[in-house]
């Protein structure tokens, strides 16, 4: 079983989305061992015994995440179902890269659909979050 | 943990999963959004409580738009709150208190209307409510009403200073006679309106991913199903392996239902399993639909005459005896919307009770249909609207599919049923955008002006059959022709008509609708005349759009803004279109770069967007950088292609989507205006495949007339 049922219907954990079912639009990315991974294509027997951080564990709404907080400064949500996926990736990136520049933010978030539009305010975000305001 | 899993019999414990917040706090039960807001409630639109909380109920679906954010601000500006303040609820189905006022007595979100039609009618609720409560203070405090204001959620008593919060009125106010006619604010003492600032409501929510989508909602005793529908449209059931589908662990029901047949499970991966074991066989019709036959078809028909839907002057005599002519054909693929969120719904039947929680556009038709379904009154259908992730139309349809499904799913298996699509059933299963054919034949005079412009539409009704059937008229599907009909240039002889050829294929308004595929064929097709005519073609739209001033100011802008006319190095160019899409005008200038082997980069696109009012100036401007983006992929990459009656494309693979490193520079400007508020969900969509066209036209000296343009430099 691919490990986003596990999460979403077993432990109610429904920020992680479901998006296409085939690694294709990341909305259900999260994080095993720190990694960014497509819990779609992830089999809850290759997750087993790791660390898996969805993004209920980024950060709370009381102390967002930089990268939550970043998506709310940039307006970088529309309809939000692809969100989720974007700012764990978004995390994953800098957690290797404190200060990626837009080439890099483009480079990871690549596998990342957004049907609504909002692709220019989610680089401004992550941007953000990494300290390069704006740009 | 209920069982052991298939897998390998992991369970939860197996995991270290690192949470916090409220992602866990997931006892979902009875709780939903819409929920009727505590507290006083002068009207169908707003509640306060004893504690001064302002609830704002809001009668349209947020499909990533933004009217969950923009809707409570025209409240908030009359109220004299801080929208950051306002909690938003979503109403209930109900077609007399929460219609669009523009479609009578029907609840729906389309056509780019919310603000439009809410733009009187919420700031007279917010108005009515602080008059009562101003008026409850006046009573409280023995003062004259003309020495009390209302400011930020409180009633001041200027000569004394004194303040009372609306939770200390609103005992008291609840005993008053709502006015008949409260007061609006002018526009000179707006402070929220039109002004940037203002957060969308739902923003923290969708980054810490505690928003509540459909598919999200757990009822006890929940099961969840999937439907193996026909591949080919029109083919019928002809056997499936019940039993096998059944050995799948989790998978409790296996029946038909009208579109198919039914896999129920307790958990949606076994329901998937189960559906795929189901091996379901269909008797598929021996007329099967193409790609290449419609298009033969259609193509046949751009020699006839079809039925009229615009004409001035005589185009066809002007055409006979013109010196210099000038024709062309273009086509535009079936698509599918692709919400990010795939359809679902949840529904719970009761005897005489029906509740359903989607997110869908259509509340009080969908009620309707859920209510046939059901064998109960519409007024027994709940319908809680929940957030949607994404739409553009396709949660708006005549027999509202996934609803209907939900229903009759439920009312064979007696408990609450999550109904979910898959990706595929959604890629593959249709409603589309419908395929169109376009022919053009115009005349030019000496001077390189058009004289005569002959406009053939070739493409599916979307309205036929449908709850808006009666706007047909005259065998003209007004959505067919909007954008060409209404040609904005001033051409002396126009004619402008429609044939609406029948297929098996279901289709649908998609964003833009109409404008989807006439404005790129129209400014496209203008600017060959432009080229023909030896024209600049910012010259030519600025020529024949001289009594058109708001056209006219959005194309000044966006030209202006785009440096238009200014030199571009080798291998890129620029294209201007101008489209007016649900009353608003949108001009966009796109720069493009042609690689080595024809690859095509928009490296940027300058928009201008006259909307009215732009109410939340910040979401104007996102639903523009919105549209742009949604019509790349479409211009790009977007078709559904039919082969053997069924799509060729399935998931995201086969029919592509813009990426990250796509995305070009967009630039937003919004041009001042008084006028009351129209559409910006959609227009941002119609100029951007032909801006597009154009620029590649301008880089290359290649014209492609059909779309999407993919590889085709």
């Amino acid at each position: 079983m691919p490990l986003v049922y596990w999460l979403r219907e077993e432990l109610g954990l429904t920020g992680t989305h479901l998006g296409c079912g085939k690694g294709e639009c990341g909305a259900c990315t999260v994080l095993i061992d720190g990694q960014p991974a497509r819990s779609c294509r992830t089999t809850l027997g290759e997750a087993a015994g790791k660390v898996v951080t969805t993004i209920e564990g980024l950060g709370t709404p009381e102390a967002p995440h930089p990268v939550q907080a970043a998506f709310v400064e940039e307006q970088a949500a529309q309809c939000g179902f692809c969100t989720p996926g974007m700012v764990v990736e978004g995390a994953a990136l800098l957690a290797r890269t404190a200060q990626p520049d837009l080439a890099e933010v483009k480079e990871a978030l690549d596998g990342h659909l957004c049907r609504c539009g909002s692709h220019q305010r989610v680089l401004k975000a992550v941007m953000r979050a990494g300290g390069r305001d704006k740009s | 943990m209920k069982r052991a899993v298939p897998t390998g019999g992991i369970d939860r414990r197996t995991f270290l999963i690192t949470t916090a917040g409220a992602g866990l706090a997931l006892a979902v039960g009875d709780a939903h959004a819409d929920t009727e807001a505590e507290g006083w409630r002068p009207n169908a639109f707003v509640a306060i409580g004893p504690d001064g909380k302002v609830t704002v109920t809001v009668k349209h679906l947020e499909m990533g738009q933004g009217v969950a954010t923009g809707l409570p601000v025209l409240v908030a500006e009359e109220l004299e709150v801080d929208p950051a303040q306002v909690s938003v609820a979503f109403a209930p189905a109900d077609a007399k208190r929460y219609n669009n006022l523009f479609w009578g007595p029907s609840q729906g979100t389309g056509g780019s209307t919310a603000t439009a039609n809410s733009w009187e009618q919420l700031r007279l609720a917010g108005a009515a409510a602080r008059e009562m409560l101003v008026e409850a203070a006046a009573r409280i405090l023995r003062a004259d009403a003309a020495s009390l204001s209302a400011v930020n959620g409180g009633v001041v008593h200027s000569p004394s200073g004194r303040r009372l919060g609306y939770g200390e009125l609103v005992s008291v106010a609840a005993k008053l006679t709502p006015p008949s006619a409260p007061a609006l604010k002018p526009a000179s003492q707006f402070r929220l309106i039109g002004r940037d600032g203002v957060k969308r409501s739902d923003s923290r929510v969708k980054s810490d991913g505690t928003a509540q989508f459909g598919a999200d909602l757990r009822l006890p005793g929940m099961l969840t199903a999937l439907v193996a529908r026909p591949p080919v449209w029109g083919a019928r059931p002809d056997g499936h392996d019940r039993k096998a589908a059944l050995a799948v662990p989790g998978v409790m029901a296996v029946f038909p239902i009208p579109s198919g047949i039914a896999v129920a499970a307790s958990s949606f991966w076994a329901a998937h399993k189960g559906r795929e074991a189901l091996n379901a066989r269909w008797a598929e019709p021996a007329d099967k639909v193409s790609t290449e036959s419609l298009r033969r078809d259609w193509t046949a028909l751009l020699g006839k005459a079809g039925r009229p839907a615009a004409a001035r002057g005589d185009a066809e005599a002007i055409l006979a005896q013109a010196a210099q002519r000038q024709s062309a054909t273009y086509e535009l693929p079936y698509l599918a919307h692709a919400p990010m969120e795939p359809l679902n719904c949840v529904v719970r039947l009761a005897p005489g009770k029906c509740e359903i929680w989607t997110g869908c556009q259509f509340q009080t038709h969908d009620q309707a249909m859920a209510a046939k379904a059901a064998g109960l009154k519409p007024e027994q259908v709940e319908i809680h609207t929940m957030l949607a992730g994404g739409s553009f139309g396709r949660r708006a349809n005549p027999t509202s599919d996934y609803i209907v499904e939900g229903v009759e799913v439920a009312k064979v298996l007696n408990t609450p049923v999550r109904l979910m699509w898959t990706r595929e059933d959604d890629i593959a299963g249709a409603y589309y955008r419908p395929m169109a054919l376009h022919g053009f034949e115009a005349a030019l005079d000496e001077r390189g002006m058009p004289l005569a412009w002959r406009h053939r539409v070739v493409c599916q009704s979307i309205l036929d059959g449908g709850p808006f059937a009666g706007m047909i008229k005259d065998g003209i599907d007004p959505v067919s022709v909007e954008g060409a009909s209404n040609l904005p240039y001033a051409i002396p002889n126009l004619a402008v008509d429609l044939h609406s050829p029948k297929a098996p294929v279901p289709v649908l308004w998609w964003r833009s609708v109409g404008s989807s595929h006439t404005a790129f064929a129209t400014e496209c097709f203008l600017d060959e005349l432009a080229q023909a005519g030896g024209k600049d073609p910012l010259e030519l739209r600025r020529a024949l759009l001289a009594d058109q001033p708001r056209h006219l100011a959005v194309l000044e802008l966006a030209a202006a803004k785009a440096g238009w006319g200014s030199p571009l190095p080798a291998g890129k160019g620029r294209g201007i279109a101008v489209h007016e899409s649900f009353h608003s005008f949108v001009a966009q200038v796109v720069e493009v770069s042609i690689g080595a082997k024809g690859e095509i980069k928009v490296d940027r696109v300058v928009c201008a967007v006259d909307c009215g009012v732009a109410v939340t100036p910040d979401v104007v401007r996102a639903q523009m950088e919105g549209g742009i983006a949604f019509a790349l992929s479409a211009a790009l990459f977007g078709e559904i292609t039919l082969k053997d009656g069924r799509a060729e494309q399935s998931n995201f693979h086969d029919y592509r989507c813009l990426r990250m490193n796509e995305m070009p520079r967009v630039e937003v400007h919004i041009v001042p205006s008084a006028a009351p508020p129209t559409g910006v969900g959609e227009p941002g969509v119609p100029p951007l495949a032909p801006a597009l066209a154009n620029a590649i036209f301008a880089a290359t000296g290649k014209r492609l007339r059909k779309l999407p343009l993919g590889e085709q430099v």
